[in-house]
């Protein structure tokens, strides 16, 4: 567990609580939990499913930006996906449908990784291709239409229960545990860390750059199309035009709250994860305190300064020393 | 030279036929933004529609959301001296110097959907558009119609802040529940316009407004994010049609659908039927000389289970919603 949440995840979560408790205060109920047709119901339960397909997203950007890159595609993958899954619903088996979105998923990380690992492109630059082509070919899969479908299995995967949990949420947590048993459980993790510290030095060690490179791309694709198949679950249809439309900025943004540089290196899934949790929760509590919509990304981007500051070593440093004084003095 | 021969053909069988025979021998260019929305798509099949209906030659030119594109468009047009130009304007200003050209060929222009900076007004002949705010009035009416005397705790999905759709069809309803005391919106946030924030915003509201039970009605700026919030009620065992009255903007399939269900109780339409007044206007114009006023506003129409909404939503289904 120490490899997975190192010390440096104590500004996250006090973050994390600080926005709880401010939460509270906004909506009196918001710790309330009830049972409601077999399945928890309430506020904190929001927060973890709306928090899914970003928290998802993060699981991959976050291997991605480890390694030094960008993805900024991820949200037309979610909408490809998302038609895939949405037009093979009705009329096709669970397996064949995740099959042909998350395959769809592979190949995008693949042709990012591709570009990247490959072709050598600057990765935001690469990525930005597909993030424009993608929402394209995602419009021609639905045809420009909201494809609803009513497939029940399809269905269970957005709104469904695993023991009071909604199904998201336990996938979500699925893939948390299943990239951390392999990035962590192995090398990996540290192989990947090494490509974005120093590619040249790695690669001169023996380290696959290029493949550990290729890999985090596909890793990232996937993520992100599953993230597409529960956002067209959740709302039993894809909507080509706004399904993930600038997830990949809230995907970076909690993969940064989560203290992982975007030079590269060190990294931390769960904190990245709970840098999604951070994110849902303030817009959760933006939604419930009933202010106007015009304060809601003043709102954020007040409080996402605050957790950066808060990370900042400079002014932790200063903390610090402000902190000594006081000791001295006393 | 074969298409012209074709159309003298037409128009000779059409004269035949004891058919309007004017009506045949119009050729009109339709500039349109592009297919950004299902609403789009269906305006741009129910235009192809309504120019059939009356025997016109309706040129689509497709401009991919770009001004740039519109213009050029118009200009082709205009070189292909087409008797009239249809154009549903991206952005509302930028449009002076082409649309002069336009009038200096004497072709009249129609701006459908949208309206101009207010400095071209000379520039056109008329615009068929919506009236937005109107539209938020005829939601509320229908609200206050149906509540009647008792009190009702209203919840408010608006669109994208900032959008002038939203704040209009805000402002309407605002207008129309502000005369019974009764009525009050005791909630209301952005939805974005979409399915998904539609459904989490409700969701909050549910819980905000202690499990729903206080509500006694939503209304949505548009039919998607009412679809999201019907979900939303659902999934938190309130029942949506029932408990809960809904009434949203557009009339698009889906909102049918689940009026049939009993979930969802009223729309207002914004008619993709834009095309149609303006041919007409078109028509007249260039048979008697009739000027038409410098805006048609489209009807505003109420639905609600009551108009056989199977019926609405198998004829608007094909559209392209």
């Amino acid at each position: 567990m120490t490899a997975l949440l190192p010390r440096r995840g104590l500004a996250q979560i006090l973050a994390l609580i600080v926005i709880l408790a401010v939460d509270r205060v906004v909506s009196p109920q918001f710790f309330d939990l009830r049972l409601q047709d077999g399945r928890l119901f309430g506020s904190l339960i929001d927060v973890l499913n709306r928090g899914t397909p970003v928290a998802l997203l993060s699981l991959g950007m976050v291997l991605v930006i480890a390694t030094r890159g960008i993805d900024l595609s991820v949200g037309a993958v979610m909408a490809i996906s998302g038609a895939i899954a949405a037009s093979l619903a009705d009329t096709h088996s669970l397996a064949v449908v995740l099959a042909a979105a998350l395959g769809a998923g592979l190949i995008c990380g693949l042709w990012n990784g591709f570009l990247v690992a490959v072709l050598g492109m600057q990765p935001i630059v690469a990525t930005l291709i597909l993030m424009v082509a993608g929402r394209g070919i995602a419009q021609l899969i639905t045809e420009g239409r909201i494809v609803t479908f009513s497939s029940p299995d399809l269905v269970w995967l957005g709104n469904g229960s695993i023991l009071g949990l909604p199904v998201p949420v336990a996938i979500a947590l699925g893939m948390l545990i299943l990239t951390g048993a392999v990035v962590r459980g192995s090398a990996l993790g540290l192989l990947i860390e090494a490509t974005g510290g120093n590619a040249r030095a790695s690669e001169l060690a023996g380290v696959g750059t290029r493949a550990m490179i290729l890999a985090v791309y596909v890793w990232c694709g996937v993520c992100a199309a599953l993230a597409g198949v529960i956002a067209a679950a959740d709302i039993m249809g894809a909507d080509a035009n706004n399904a993930g439309l600038w997830l990949e900025l809230d995907a970076i943004l909690a993969v940064v709250i989560g203290g992982t540089s975007l030079f590269g290196g060190r990294f931390s899934l769960v904190l990245a994860v709970l840098g999604a949790l951070i994110i849902q929760t303030m817009n959760t509590g933006i939604l419930l305190s009933g202010y106007p919509p015009e304060f809601n990304l003043l709102v954020k981007a007040v409080v996402v300064l605050a957790v950066l500051l808060l990370q900042s070593p400079k002014l932790s440093g200063f903390a610090g020393v402000v902190t000594r004084l006081r000791r001295t003095k006393a | 030279m074969t298409l012209k021969a074709l159309f003298a053909a037409s128009a000779t069988a059409a004269l035949l036929l004891a058919l309007p025979a004017n009506a045949a021998e119009l050729t009109i260019g339709f500039s349109q933004i592009g297919s950004e929305s299902g609403w789009r798509a269906a305006e741009t099949s129910v235009s192809k529609q309504e120019a059939s209906k009356r025997k016109v030659n309706l040129k689509i030119a497709d401009a991919q959301q770009k001004q740039e594109n519109q213009i050029k468009a118009i200009r082709s047009f205009i070189a292909q001296n087409v008797d009239a130009i249809f154009l549903a304007p991206v952005v509302s200003t930028g449009w002076d110097s082409v649309l002069k050209e336009a009038k200096e060929a004497k072709i009249p222009v129609v701006l459908l959907d949208r309206d101009i900076d207010p400095s071209g007004k000379e520039l056109y002949l008329t615009a068929v558009t919506s009236d937005s705010v109107h539209e938020g009035e005829v939601a509320g009416d229908w609200l206050a119609k149906t509540v009647g005397g008792k009190a009702c705790n209203i919840v408010e999905l608006q669109g994208t802040v900032g959008a002038s759709v939203a704040a209009n069809r805000k402002k309407g309803f605002d207008t129309a529940i502000a005369k019974h005391a009764n009525l009050k919106v005791v909630r209301s946030q952005t939805g974005d316009f979409t399915r998904a924030k539609g459904k989490e915003v409700m969701e909050s509201f549910i819980k905000a407004e202690g499990g729903g039970k206080s509500l006694c009605a939503v209304y949505a700026h548009n039919d998607d994010m009412m679809v999201g919030a019907i979900q939303a009620m659902k999934e938190a065992g309130l029942k949506p049609g029932k408990d809960i009255l809904t009434v949203s903007i557009d009339a698009v399939p889906d909102i049918f659908k689940a009026m049939v269900a009993g979930e969802a109780n009223a729309t207002v339409e914004l008619t993709p039927n834009m095309a149609g007044p303006a041919l007409d206007a078109i028509a007249a114009f260039k048979d008697k000389g009739t000027v038409p006023p410098k805006w048609i506003q489209t009807d505003s129409k109420l639905f609600t289970a009551t108009d056989d909404p199977q019926k609405i939503y198998d004829s608007k289904k094909g559209l392209g919603y």
